[in-house]
């Protein structure tokens, strides 16, 4: 099978020296292009080994010349747009949330730094621009559940609402029907007179009855008259603004199971500086009180 | 030289010759890139409050890993400035420890999840599974209705954690012994949970996670395991720029 090698008369090219019944086989040479760029990457090996981390050793690793080093580079490029940020920051930090308000480009570097914080963190829950949706509470409106004052918003953002934060902002709705505390027809009853309170028909027998047990069970947090309490996150019962729903189904499933939404403490996630200019954007954003 | 290529050419001509001899070259470049990585102390770093998953978590996990959530989503906060000003802290070695295998994943078409923990509400976690457009318009992702109706199966979760060990977790006999009712104590406030603190340490969340609080559904295990999501490592003790921590 294996011969000698000879050059093929019409290519010119060497043969492997092989010959089956006659057919040889060139031995055409890598094309140059590809054989330089080949010895080429052995070569970029070779740089990368000594310029970069590369080679693993137990107990370390050889560091390179270059000491490269994504972890102390990332620190580098924070550290540089914490720099960026120096001016401005430092007003946000001295200024008050009032002051902040009343110096327009302050106000607008905060309103900035807020819809990009808002945008990232707050639209999952309360949706884009703060809609808000069934359960979670929309932020573009005037009615608020804890406040809706500076202080109140950062408050809330920074602790959030019963959230794992010591002083979050905490209230429990007790589950009225389901823990037994009412009776069906009582959670019937009750249902009917919030409809009443917000002003729309209903059964006139049942808020009746159900007068007495609105004193007892609810009037606590919600006030006697209904308009609610922002110290207990009690929302106001006589308004058009509903959580949970304004049907009766909603407001009867509301009394009975009492469900109260969570509110991540923020102040474990962003920094005050971040916190303050998010107060700001909902605030402005929502004609906050 | 000319020699070694010649006696290259015998290799090239005895097929199984030339196979034992990949088997070589492939083996002592695997052996050198590899076996070092099982001696590199500096690996994973060192940190507080990393533990071994809760089974609950575990059951999440593998919940995470049946219903494909990596295709969408990594788990891994690179170190750059965008995604770490995005996300938090980039993700430690050390947050993976435990992780057989890791769900770093690699294809973003939803947010990263590395430190999804404690960012969302269980509640808000419970309705954008049941129906993710609920919450965000936008939202291409597909939506986990039946985990919320289907009970959690965790008849197996002993061997499990008995697996896991295998590999190197280091779970406890006593813990394994008491995974189910770690579980269950996990899943429902009414329950003592004294013998799963003993376990795992006090950074749990223990509570129910949204399934109901008479039953333990898939929903809970998922939303549980995420909620823990790059929680563990305590920060304020860990020096991010010391030198054996930068690589």
């Amino acid at each position: 099978m294996s011969g000698k090698r000879t050059t093929d008369p019409h290519s010119g090219t060497e043969t492997t020296g092989h010959e089956w019944d006659g057919i040889t086989e060139l031995d055409t040479p890598l094309p140059r292009w590809w054989l330089w760029i080949f010895y080429g990457c052995i070569a970029f090996a070779i740089g990368y080994w000594v310029l970069m981390p590369s080679w693993p050793y137990p107990g370390g690793y050889t560091k390179g010349l270059l000491h490269n080093s994504t972890r102390a580079q990332v620190a580098v490029d924070l550290a540089a747009l914490k720099a960026q940020r120096a001016v401005q920051g430092q007003a946000l930090t001295n200024a008050s949330l009032e002051q902040i308000e009343k110096d327009p480009k302050l106000q607008a570097y905060a309103l900035t730094l807020g819809q990009i914080t808002f945008n990232e963190n707050c639209t999952a829950c309360h949706g884009h621009g703060g809609t808000g949706s069934k359960g979670y509470a929309n932020l573009r409106d005037d009615v608020w559940l804890w406040g809706g004052s500076l202080e109140d918003i950062q408050t809330t953002i920074t602790h959030g609402i019963r959230s794992q934060d010591p002083e979050t902002r905490m209230s429990k709705m007790p589950s009225f029907g389901a823990d037994g505390l009412l009776k069906p027809g009582e959670v019937n009853d009750l249902t009917e007179y919030v409809v009443a309170l917000s002003h729309r028909k209903a059964s006139a027998g049942a808020v009746a009855r159900a007068a007495p047990l609105f004193a007892n069970n609810c009037a606590v947090c919600h006030g006697p008259e209904g308009k609610g309490n922002q110290a207990f996150g009690a929302p106001n019962l006589t308004d058009r603004d509903w959580l949970y729903g304004p049907d009766r189904a909603s407001i009867h499933d509301q009394i009975w199971y009492g469900r109260g939404g969570v509110m991540p403490n923020w102040g474990a996630r962003l920094d005050a500086n971040t916190i303050k200019a998010l107060t700001v954007y909902i605030h402005a954003n929502a004609g906050g009180s | 030289m000319a020699s070694i290529f010649k006696n290259h050419a015998k290799l090239e001509r005895h097929s199984m010759l030339l196979l034992l001899f990949i088997v070589i070259v492939v083996s002592i470049g695997g052996l050198v890139e590899i076996t070092p990585l099982f001696f590199l102390e500096s690996t994973i770093e060192k940190v507080d409050g990393m533990r071994p998953y809760t089974p609950l978590e575990v059951e999440g996990r593998d919940i995470y890993i049946r219903e494909g959530c990596y295709l969408c989503h990594s788990a891994m906060i690179r170190p750059l400035r965008d995604e770490v000003e995005r996300y938090g802290h980039y993700s430690l070695a050390a947050e993976s420890m435990y992780d057989h295998p890791f769900q770093w994943g690699s294809k973003r078409n939803g947010p990263d999840l590395a430190r999804v923990g404690g960012k969302y509400s269980d509640a808000w976690h419970r309705d954008h599974l049941i129906n993710p457009r609920s919450l965000v318009p936008e939202s291409i992702m597909p939506p986990y209705r039946f985990l919320a109706e289907h009970d959690l199966d965790y008849r197996d979760i002993k061997d499990k954690l008995r697996t896991l060990k295998t590999v190197g977790v280091p779970y406890s006999e006593a813990e394994i012994a008491s995974a189910a009712e770690d579980l269950k104590a996990q899943a429902d406030p009414n329950q003592s949970p004294t013998k799963l603190k003993a376990h795992y340490g006090d950074k749990l969340n223990i509570r129910d996670f949204g399934g109901g609080p008479d039953r333990v559904t898939e929903m809970d295990a998922l939303i549980a395991y995420l909620q823990m999501q790059g929680t563990l490592v305590d920060f304020s003790t860990y020096k991010a720029d010391a030198p054996a921590n930068t690589r």
